[in-house]
């Protein structure tokens, strides 16, 4: 794919990738355990269950307490993967997170399902649009949101091969495929990955964003305006080399999340440009508990459309 | 598609139950409770959406609370002394909405609209947008602290009002649960009453299976509070422990329901915790709920 093809039809549940890449994970390297709190189902553990029951440890609906497990479990040699919705898991135990995860620098891979509004008409409770700021805000955690499948299974194998303390999410609210055909890993951590080399804006985006952030591109190639594409995958730390650079080349960025503004992807990108290299900027993303209403819907409420991408690009190169 | 209401169109005058002599009244509270079953499902029908297991199960006692037992109505509703229902097992909104609509808070009809964008009825309750909810609970593990607090407040302001909180049991895995409990019996809260609607399911498994809770009354007695053990389907039973005796403790009330009751195919399954009806599944209800 390059930035000035249509974004593909097909799209994907990336819990799916999550967890067959979790099996096969748990295959090779017997350390690797799964935490969760009663949500083997919405955390697509069942064949995990079945293939190795000894292995999953359902602690029942106690995410503080997960949490903690998956602490000890770390301190014992194993790996855990901790599988819970994103809002319980970022808010409920996010003192767990921070001292028995990232102080203590445990190699566990904390994995956010159901991030940002994916539970739409569930309300404000079951959304997880804060924990891109809280999980930023906590030292020595690494922050990943990868974008589609291919992505997700990336990242895991990193998270694996690293050691890191780790908070990840992983998308419910279906995605295309949005990794370009030609990259030999579609994830390398600390990395934007980039599409397309377009001079007048840049369109800086993360998860469910990146395809929207594509097909804006699209829109604005149509009026004979020219962006770049850049899929933030890791967003702690942040990639600030690739940020400065469009930067440097654009008249401005736009920076869309399915998320809070306040600590988010927009709030590192901003520090980083108003320390290195000042420019203009819009910032999109979740203003405000949603009111009532389906993903898709309180995306569109929000302007995280392409649309809306679109017309923020316009008024910065206009 | 619109919400049917007494099919045989003749309303109950719902605010007069409260006044009938208490054998009276439980019958007329099992009747609510079919009402709130019959509109359950149709809400769930509409939204293609919701969790129909754990409303089916906490019918009874929500119904035995708000109608028989607290002085909760539209007129008293801002009323700073006004008994407090709090539904600590949030995802069962669509019980409490049909609870709410019943008692007048606003129109039946509106219940269509529930999980519908920009809908005031969320899939979990918020008390700025629905008049009657006292919690904005969801997240599980929340309702019995703030229970705790209001108890508290009532006791403090001087107004004596009763606190019922209603969980799910296996929502009592959450240790916020405990916390809360220790508050309440150090400091006597009889004016607190936690009802844990046990169904023995959660969302995934049995709660034995999971994170074992029995023996759950020998859990809550030895936390300090009172203790009773009652069938939570039977509005007789709760009547009569809602009112009982608590010795100067908080009172738990277990009742042990069956998730699901009142639709032979969804009751006591784990699928059915948030699974939808097919069209043909909810007249098959709506049939068994006549
Ligand atoms: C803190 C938190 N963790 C997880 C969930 C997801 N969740 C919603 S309902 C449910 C199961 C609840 O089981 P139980 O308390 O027994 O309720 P009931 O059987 O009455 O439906 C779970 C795990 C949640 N809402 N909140
Ligand atoms: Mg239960």
């Amino acid at each position: 794919m390059n930035a000035h093809s249509s974004v593909a039809n097909e799209t994907f549940d990336c819990r799916v990738a999550f967890s067959e890449k979790l099996i096969a994970l748990a295959e090779a390297d017997p350390r690797i355990v799964a935490v969760c709190n009663d949500s083997v189902g919405s955390s697509n553990l069942n064949a995990f269950r079945d293939r190795f029951p000894d292995r999953l440890i359902n602690v029942g609906i106690a995410e503080q307490n997960m949490v903690g497990v998956a602490a000890g479990l770390a301190n014992g040699g194993f790996i855990p993967f901790v599988c819970a919705a994103g809002p319980f898991l970022s808010g409920r135990a996010t003192e767990q997170v921070k001292a028995d995860v990232a102080y203590s620098n445990y190699g566990i891979v904390l994995c956010a399902m159901s991030p940002g509004m994916a539970y739409g008409e569930l309300g404000p409770t079951h959304h997880s649009i804060e924990d891109i700021s809280w999980m930023r805000a906590i030292d020595n955690l690494d922050v990943l949101v990868p974008a589609d499948p291919e992505q997700t299974k990336a990242a895991m194998d990193w998270a694996v091969a690293s050691g890191r303390p780790i908070y990840m999410r992983v998308g419910r609210h279906k995605v295309p495929s949005v990794t370009p055909a030609d990259r030999d890993v579609a994830f390398t951590f600390g990395k934007i990955d980039v599409t397309g080399d377009g001079n007048d804006v840049a369109l800086v985006a993360t998860g469910t964003l990146v395809s929207r952030a594509l097909e804006a591109a699209d829109i604005l190639k149509a009026e004979g305006i020219s962006a770049r594409v850049l899929n933030v995958s890791t967003i702690k730390p942040l990639d600030a080399e690739t940020i400065l650079k469009a930067a440097r080349e654009t008249k401005g960025l736009v920076v869309a999340e399915e998320g809070v503004l306040e600590g988010g992807l927009g709030a590192a990108v901003a520090t980083t440009l108003a320390e290195n290299h000042p420019a203009k900027a819009r910032f999109l993303g979740v203003t405000g508990f949603a009111p009532t209403g389906s993903n898709d819907f309180l995306l569109e409420h929000f302007g995280l459309t392409a649309k809306g991408i679109a017309d923020a690009a316009r008024k910065l190169v206009g | 598609m619109t919400i049917s209401v007494w099919p045989d169109n003749k309303p109950l005058d719902v605010a007069a139950i409260r006044d009938l002599p208490e054998g009276e009244r439980a019958e007329q509270l099992k009747l609510v409770a079919k009402q709130v079953r019959r509109l359950v499902v149709q809400m769930i029908d509409i939204a293609r959406a919701g969790h129909i297991g754990g409303d089916l199960s906490v019918t009874d006692a929500l119904v035995t609370a708000a109608f028989g037992v607290l002085n909760i109505s539209p007129e008293t509703a801002d009323d700073p002394g006004r008994d407090r229902l709090i539904l600590s097992k949030g995802h069962c909104a669509a019980a409490l909405y049909s609870v709410l609509a019943l008692r007048g808070f606003f129109p039946v009809d509106d219940l269509e609209t529930f999980m519908k964008p920009l809908s005031k009825l969320n899939g979990h309750p918020n008390r700025l947008k629905v008049k009657g909810v006292e919690a904005n609970t969801g997240p599980l593990g929340h309702g019995l602290p703030i229970g705790v607090g209001s108890a508290i407040a009532s006791k403090l302001s001087g107004k004596n009002w009763q606190t019922f909180v209603f969980t799910g049991d296996g929502e009592l895995q959450e240790g916020s649960n405990w916390e809360a409990a220790m508050t309440a019996a150090h400091r006597k809260l009889d004016n607190l009453v936690v009802i844990v609607d046990r169904n023995r399911l959660q969302q995934g498994a049995r709660t034995e299976e999971t994170a074992s809770l029995d023996p759950l009354a020998d859990k809550w007695a030895s936390f300090g509070w009172e203790v009773a053990e009652i069938d939570g389907n039977d509005t007789a039973a709760l009547l009569k422990a809602f009112t009982q005796n608590r010795n100067g403790k908080p009172l738990a009330v277990i009742a042990n329901t069956l998730k699901g009751k009142g639709v032979s195919f969804i009751e006591d399954r784990v699928e059915w915790h948030h699974k939808v009806p097919s069209k043909e599944q909810v007249e098959l209800a709506l049939k068994e709920l006549a």
